[in-house]
């Protein structure tokens, strides 16, 4: 790599005119990489600021302990959180023992590590443990207007509260750990604009469902997307979180929405968030009425319905009241075979043997609220295995308040501790080869959730439909 | 990080898209804290007839004696989309491959492959296409030229130039330490910081501990 050069930050990306024009044209998304640019190299690369660093124990041993090898001290380990989630157990009663075979080792030295360069660790037990992009929301640690990265991919999740945020990998997040930098080209900027109110009962999930299947898995080549529109700015915080989790399904390099009213009461009064709210800079986080994106996208929210996916890919999606399409390529044949599914069929006629409600993407309170309203006074249908984790032990702690986990008990659903679960299987849980499950979760991939096992995504209320009468389900008005 | 100029290799397709870091490296491969060890789990749901039992399945193609020594995979679009395990390109790496070639990679798998010397070049589908059914007359004799330097590809009929951006050509050839690069500009970082914290200061936290 060459010499850096001195350039203003952000400075190949403004049209030429007057520096007037130019700052009144920013998107939301350049706004926060301008005021992340370090600077600017002679090879389209700017080095970014990081403000806040996520590290899970699936990965963040390997990454801590590089460091300790090199003798690397972890620049500001202040601003750097180890969470425990991706592979820990999710049954009552939970040690540092998992069933994925070797876990304990990703758990110990992931602690270890962590302990010994001064990063603060969410533990197994911690009361405020959860997912990773759960508990930075809850905890306030990601906040409007910082860069925050997580050698995860859902990572963008975290974009609904106004964050810089965006999934690495391991070798960019021991960059991270040493400098609070990241080298990386600034990626275009796409609009995707959600006009209209969606239908009653209709959620994110079904909006970011709806999104990928029309634009495909690919869809969101590489850019930065910024939500907008009034069916955006009608979703509480929650479903902000579902829809840009599901941007990387999108290839988005990230999604973000602008803070509102909203986002300020999420975050006043969280543990890691300011007192006082610097409230007037965080509603100037927008995209100005002239930005320039370079690409659009617009939705009409009234044509969007209840969504699920038929084969392994998330863009391989109908409504739920279609038909397993006819395959138009070999990609699509194959996965056909996977799912075992004959075009043509109703997906309303598959049968499922399990149900999950679990995950970063849909399994927040309003989730397990939306679940528990579909399975009040019910119970799944025999010889369906259900399970729900949610997302965070904060989060499990609420819905018991309210009573959610006797409903969800009662219904026949497993109630689990928080983390990552049944979303991936890691060599420890899953509903076996063959097996059908509907799932709130976000990658539908071949193998994700066990070898041989059958995912179609959903969003909560489908998911606990679907589990009560054995098939693939519309919830019902009651 | 080995520098990376220019490769010659057995170049093996496959061209599906959207192949997954999960299908790459499924994660319970991922069985001990670390980058090695990998290569045996690489892309175990198709590799072998049972993943536990490591039977060989014969037609997936990196088995195929044929395309004994594969070092470049031919791609499909979208390849590496998926979770951001750094381990699909140990695993990778590990197994042999130098090259991948696709019409577009998953983001941060892209990053991961040049953080690893691992060339991630971008190429139209019907060149990579084309590619393949050259390579797929005779691997073992048709191997594809790859030369990141003047980010040119060959074999057979085809002479293409691939896309990669400068930043990653760099790297690559250059296979310099990224965290001893930045930190050799420290001093730029603390200036920033320190700026950043006098206008922002609710963005600085407490020291723990």
């Amino acid at each position: 790599m060459g010499r850096i050069a001195n350039r203003v930050p952000g400075g190949r990306q403004r049209p030429a005119g007057s520096d007037r024009e130019a700052v009144l044209s920013s998107t939301l998304f350049d706004k926060l990489w301008d005021s992340h640019c370090i600077e600017s190299d002679e090879h389209g690369e700017d080095l970014l600021y990081i403000d806040r660093l996520c590290l899970h124990e699936r990965t963040g041993g390997i990454a801590l302990n590089a460091l300790l090898e090199a003798g690397r001290p972890v620049r500001r380990a202040e601003h750097a959180f180890c969470m425990m989630d991706h592979i820990l157990d999710t049954r009552p009663g939970r040690t540092d023992r998992t069933l994925v075979p070797g876990g304990e080792q990703f758990i110990a030295r992931s602690r270890s590590g962590a302990a010994a360069l001064g990063v603060r660790v969410f533990d197994v037990n911690d009361p405020q443990q959860g997912i990773s992009h759960a508990v930075s929301a809850e905890q306030g640690i990601a906040l409007p207007g910082l860069s925050i990265v997580c050698p995860d991919s859902h990572t963008c999740t975290l974009g609904a509260l106004g964050a810089l945020a965006f999934g690495i990998g391991t070798s960019e997040t021991e960059h991270v750990l040493a400098t609070s930098t990241l080298r990386m080209a600034r990626p275009p900027n796409m609009r995707v604009t959600v006009q209209g109110a969606l239908p009653e009962y209709v959620t994110a999930k079904d909006l970011a469902l709806y999104l990928i299947a029309e634009h495909g898995a690919a869809g969101g080549s590489g850019a930065a997307v910024e939500f907008d529109g009034e069916a955006i700015a009608a979703l509480d915080i929650e479903g902000r979180m579902t829809l840009c989790n599901m941007a990387v399904e999108f290839a988005a390099a990230t999604a973000v929405i602008a803070p509102d009213q909203a986002v300020l009461d999420y975050v006043a009064g969280r543990p890691f968030a300011p007192f006082p709210l610097p409230s007037a800079e965080w509603q100037a986080l927008k995209s100005d009425p002239n930005a320039r994106f370079d690409r659009n996208l617009d939705i009409d929210a009234r044509q969007v319905s209840h969504r699920v996916t038929w084969g392994t890919s998330p863009e391989q999606g109908v409504e739920l009241q279609g038909r397993v399409p006819e395959p138009k390529d070999r990609n699509e044949r194959q996965a056909l075979a996977y799912a075992d599914l004959a075009p043509g069929t109703p997906m309303t006629d598959i049968s499922i043997d399990a149900a999950f409600i679990g995950s970063c993407t849909n399994a927040r309170l309003g989730d397990l609220r939306a679940a528990a309203k579909v399975l009040e006074g019910r119970r799944v249908a025999p010889g369906v295995a259900a399970v729900c984790a949610p997302a965070s032990t904060p989060i499990k702690r609420a819905a018991e308040a309210e009573g959610l986990d006797a409903v969800f008990r009662a219904a026949g659903f497993e109630w689990r501790e928080s983390g990552c679960s049944m979303c991936f299987y890691a060599g420890g849980e899953t509903f076996g080869p063959g097996r059908r499950v509907i799932s709130t979760t976000n990658r539908n991939f071949e193998g994700r959730q066990g070898p041989g096992t059958r995912t179609h995504l959903a969003s909560p209320a489908v998911v606990a439909a679907s589990a009560l009468r054995g098939r693939i389900s519309a919830p019902e008005p009651r | 990080m080995q520098p990376f100029r220019t490769h010659v290799g057995v170049a093996a397709a496959l061209l599906q898209a959207n192949v997954d870091t999960d299908a790459i490296i499924p994660s319970r491969e991922m069985r001990h804290v670390s980058r090695r060890g990998l290569a045996a789990g690489l892309f175990a749901n198709w590799r072998y007839v049972d993943a536990a039992g490591r039977e060989p399945q014969p037609d997936f193609i990196l088995n195929r004696p044929r395309y004994a020594g594969a070092s470049i995979l031919l791609c499909g679009a979208n390849f590496g989309c998926g979770s951001s395990r750094e381990h699909a390109v140990w695993a990778l790496a590990e197994f042999g491959i130098r090259v991948l070639v696709a019409p577009s990679f998953g983001l941060i798998f892209r990053k991961n492959c040049i953080a690893n010397g691992v060339l991630a070049a971008e190429l139209s589908a019907p060149r990579i296409a084309a590619l393949a059914a050259w390579a797929d007359a005779d691997p073992q004799v048709n191997r594809v030229r790859v030369d990141l330097q003047r980010r040119a590809i060959t074999g057979g009929g085809v002479a293409a130039s691939f896309a990669i951006d400068d930043a990653a050509r760099m790297r690559l050839i250059e296979g310099l330490d990224a965290i001893a690069f930045t930190l050799a500009h420290a001093e730029r970082i603390d200036a920033f910081e320190r700026e950043r914290f006098a206008r922002h200061p609710w963005v600085r936290l407490p020291r723990s501990g």
